[in-house]
């Protein structure tokens, strides 16, 4: 009988973990992917486009993910959660929960009828567009979502909530293909493997712990995340950029004003030990100089400001892009903002221009905050089941920091991406591609072990 | 007079400043007075030696310590000031009102040059009230009530104190007060750069405190409560630590809990509600986080409706009251930030903007009448408010069964 071949767990199906289990799939070893969310992608799927050569974040991930899809060496696991790790001899034992869909993976053929019938239509916060637009209960998080299959979330589902869904199922009635199931329940599948990669990226800061940005009390004020959302063609907008407002009910959404006067403020939280982050975010400074040339772009007009405290400009092709965007007539001043206040119509950022050496006060009508890359809440569970260390900024522990950069305490498993430390794409990448060929070498050694 | 900067620049760990500028950003007086907080760190840094006669604009300072509070590298750039200060006040070249008040807490215990034997002066109309208190002190009490030196001598702040005593009575606590041993806290002295002073007050004050065995402290000024919370060492008679209280915290508490009720109303004869807006002391609200409690008991007043400047809680504008303000001008007197702030409480239509801070009470009612705004707009503090309901205590019939 053939021995089952040596296998690899990747949790957390964003760049990183897609990265690296083509990598490991190609090399003709088995992957289980296994993500949260109904989609994989993660964060770089949320992006507009990409410093610093512009290329539009979807257009170079999307081939990715159906790759990862259709690799028949990739066994795609999405909404479902690693419940548990056991050594097992040199590798280990897995429970992978999938979570119920209420939705019939199989035959759900991606059409949408369900969403639209749903009673719950543009009334649910969308997480995927940060807020920044709604969904239905029954969802695909975005168009491009791989698996192109539909969700139930049952935090908002009526029937599931609250048992009763008017006198009909909407979206039931809706679907052409009856792959809707209110009867399917999560399903626990037990894996064997010889090799993990962790890769479950990173979290936001909240903007709430910087009251002084006004951020939650001003409509005009939003995060970066928030931002990309809004440029983004599939975003709400269709990626015009537009002033937010609160309406009647208080909630935000777009007024048909654009921004007249913009300013970004960096290192929201990041650098700053005093908010429990003393280390950088390493992409915000790169990013903002993409979100001002964004604006200038849409809002050929807009005056942009952005407040910095240093310029980090590190990366291949990154100083230049500063330098482009710096001609695009984008105000760099140096001085990290201390307070947000309305003033009539306008918002006004309050700052000392250090170089100028005197306060200034600039009017705004839209505020965006490069709020500090953090850990992803959920960090500490994870370490405790997988036995991982943490270094003292909350991120799992590389075995060497310039030796040993994907290892980690545990042999054969390994860290890829911002789960690890703040990073750009191309570092996480690179960072992927050495989590997989580390992660090879332990899955080849099995291979090769004598049998007992 | 030059001050070799190395040491000091060391002390308070000025190299851990990377220049960027978020103190002076928010710093209130610096949009008006020369004082620039972020450059005098600098030229601590770089220079080795601080001509300090030059520096007038030291006295501007506030002590908000909204840049000790935004600082993201944890540098307390409002403790250089402090320190700055200290060292003119040992080198002899301070204000001459600012020494006035020293010498006056110094001698009388009180900044006001008031005598010390008339400390209980705030008492009047209540004076078996005080009695009794007093005795409660000598004989051991679980609430001490430290008046402070304001709501004691300040004709227009004393109401606020008595006001308080009532709603005690009313709770029915066991209170106790000092009378007319009790000291200035020492809050302003230290933030005047009077260390010296500061250190004995503490010494007294901590040795008189700890003495009647309290469990916990209640002041009227958000001053006297931040320097016992945060800089004194207070313990009850079980040696366990004080409770440090700010009234407006008590009293919250007492009326979420039903110890507190109100038999009045605030709202006019035709049932419209009474308008207030609240403005955040920075010492009870930046510097320690306490913004709810207030607002609390605002909302608990029957007949009244709370309002919201746009700048409030982290954001809420100093009154520049604070850091021994009181008793110097500042080198810009025409552009006042009460003025600025009572014109925002004016610009919400409130019918009162109420306060929880016996310094924000005179400089927003001053401003006020300055600004011609008192007509529209009345200055009180919460505890007048919380006064106004307190004593009718007539139950509508109509609400009984």
């Amino acid at each position: 009988m053939e021995r089952q071949k040596p296998a690899a767990l990747i949790i957390g199906a964003g760049i990183a973990g897609i990265q690296a289990a083509l990598d490991i799939a190609d090399a003709g070893f088995p992957v289980y992917l296994v993500e949260r969310e109904p989609s994989i992608g993660g964060r770089m799927a949320q992006l507009d486009k990409t410093f610093p050569t512009l290329d539009c974040s979807s257009c170079i991930l999307t081939p990715k993910m159906v790759d990862a899809d259709q690799h028949p060496n990739i066994n795609l696991m999405t909404y479902s959660e690693v419940d548990s790790v056991e050594r097992d001899g040199g590798g280990f034992h897995v429970r992978v929960r999938k979570k119920a869909r209420y939705v019939d993976a199989d035959t759900c053929k991606g059409c949408g009828d369900c969403a639209e019938a749903c009673r719950m239509k543009d009334r649910i916060s969308s997480d995927f567009d940060e807020g920044i637009a709604n969904r239905s209960a029954i969802y695909v998080p975005f168009p491009q979502a791989v698996p192109l299959v539909y969700t139930i979330d049952p935090q908002s589902c009526l029937y599931l909530t609250r048992g009763v869904c008017g006198r009909t199922f909407k979206c039931k009635d809706a679907c052409p293909a009856d792959a809707i199931d209110f009867e399917q329940e999560d399903e626990v599948v037990e894996l064997d493997v010889q090799a993990i990669i962790v890769a479950t990226g990173f979290d936001l800061i909240d903007p709430h712990t910087k009251p002084e940005y006004g951020y939650g009390v001003y409509p005009e004020v939003m995060t970066a995340i928030e931002f990309e959302r809004l440029s983004d063609a599939s975003g709400p907008s269709k990626g015009e950029v537009f002033v937010p407002e609160k309406d009647r009910r208080g909630n935000v959404v777009m007024s048909d004003r654009k921004p007249e006067d913009v300013v970004f403020i960096k290192c929201v939280g990041s650098r700053d030990p005093h908010t429990g982050v003393p280390y950088c975010s390493r992409v915000c400074c790169m990013y903002t100089a993409k979100h001002a040339h964004l604006i200038r772009e849409k809002v050929p007009d807009a005056n942009i400001t952005v407040f910095y405290m240093d310029v980090r400009a590190f990366g291949k092709g990154y100083e230049e892009f500063y330098d482009r965007v710096r001609h695009e007539r984008v105000n760099y001043r140096r001085g990290e903002p201390s307070e947000v206040y309305r003033q009539g119509d306008k918002l006004v950022v309050l700052a000392e221009d250090t170089t100028l050496g005197e306060p200034v006060e600039v009017e705004a009508d839209l505020v965006v905050l490069a709020t500090a890359v953090v850990p992803r809440m959920d960090v500490p569970q994870v370490a405790e089941a997988l036995g991982l260390d943490r270094s003292p900024d909350g991120f799992f522990q590389e075995a060497d920091l310039k030796l040993r950069p994907v290892d980690t305490n545990v042999d054969n498993i390994f860290v890829a991406g911002c789960c690890q430390s703040p990073k750009d794409i191309p570092d996480t990448v690179a960072q992927a591609k050495a989590a997989a060929s580390s992660a090879l070498r332990a899955l080849v050694r099995a291979r090769e072990a004598v049998p007992a | 007079m030059a001050l070799k900067t190395a040491k000091m620049a060391e002390q308070l760990e000025l190299f851990g400043c990377i220049q960027c500028g978020k103190c002076t950003g928010g710093c209130p007086v610096a949009r008006k007075t020369t004082l620039n907080i972020r450059d005098l760190i600098y030229h601590m840094l770089v220079d080795s030696d601080m001509d300090l006669d030059v520096h007038e604009d030291l006295w501007d300072c506030t002590a908000c310590f909204t840049c000790v509070e935004r600082c993201p590298k944890d540098v307390q750039p409002a403790e250089l000031v402090i320190a700055l200060r200290g060292e003119l006040v040992e080198g002899g070249r301070i204000p001459e009102t600012i020494g006035t008040a020293l010498m006056s807490i110094f001698r009388q215990g009180n900044p006001s040059s008031m005598a010390r034997q008339d400390r209980d002066l705030w008492a009047e109309g209540i004076e078996d009230s005080l009695e009794q208190a007093k005795q409660a002190a000598q004989e051991g009490c679980d609430l001490l009530y430290f008046v402070g030196c304001i709501p004691s001598y300040d004709t227009r702040v004393q109401p606020v104190a008595r006001a308080l005593m009532r709603a005690f009575e009313k709770a029915d606590l066991d209170v106790g007060v000092l009378g007319t041993d009790e000291t200035c806290c020492g809050n302003e002295v230290r933030r005047m750069g009077e260390v010296g002073l500061f250190e004995m007050l503490v010494e007294e004050n901590g040795e008189i405190l700890r003495s009647v065995g309290a469990r916990r402290i209640v002041s009227t000024s958000p001053h006297c409560f931040n320097t016992f919370r945060n800089e004194y060492d207070l313990a009850d008679a079980d040696g366990d630590p004080m409770e440090i209280l700010h009234y407006t915290q008590l009293l919250a508490r007492l009326i979420e809990e039903g110890e507190l009720t109100f038999g009045g109303s605030l709202a006019a004869e035709d049932g419209e509600k009474k308008l207030i807006t609240y403005h955040d002391p920075c010492f009870l609200g930046k510097q320690n986080q306490i913004f709810d409690e207030p607002r609390a008991i605002i909302e608990a007043l029957p007949g009244a409706e709370l309002v919201e400047m746009d700048r409030n809680r982290e954001r809420s504008l100093c009154c520049e009251g604070g850091g021994g303000r009181m008793w110097v001008e500042g080198t810009n007197l025409e552009e006042r930030l009460a003025f600025q702030r009572v014109q925002e409480a004016a610009d919400t239509g409130a019918d009162v903007l109420a306060v929880a801070c016996p310094f924000c009470l005179l400089t927003l009612e001053d401003a006020v009448k300055v600004q011609g705004l008192d007509e529209q707009l009345q200055v009180m503090d919460i505890m007048e408010l919380v006064d106004l309901v307190l004593e009718e205590d007539v139950s509508n019939p109509a609400d009984e069964e």
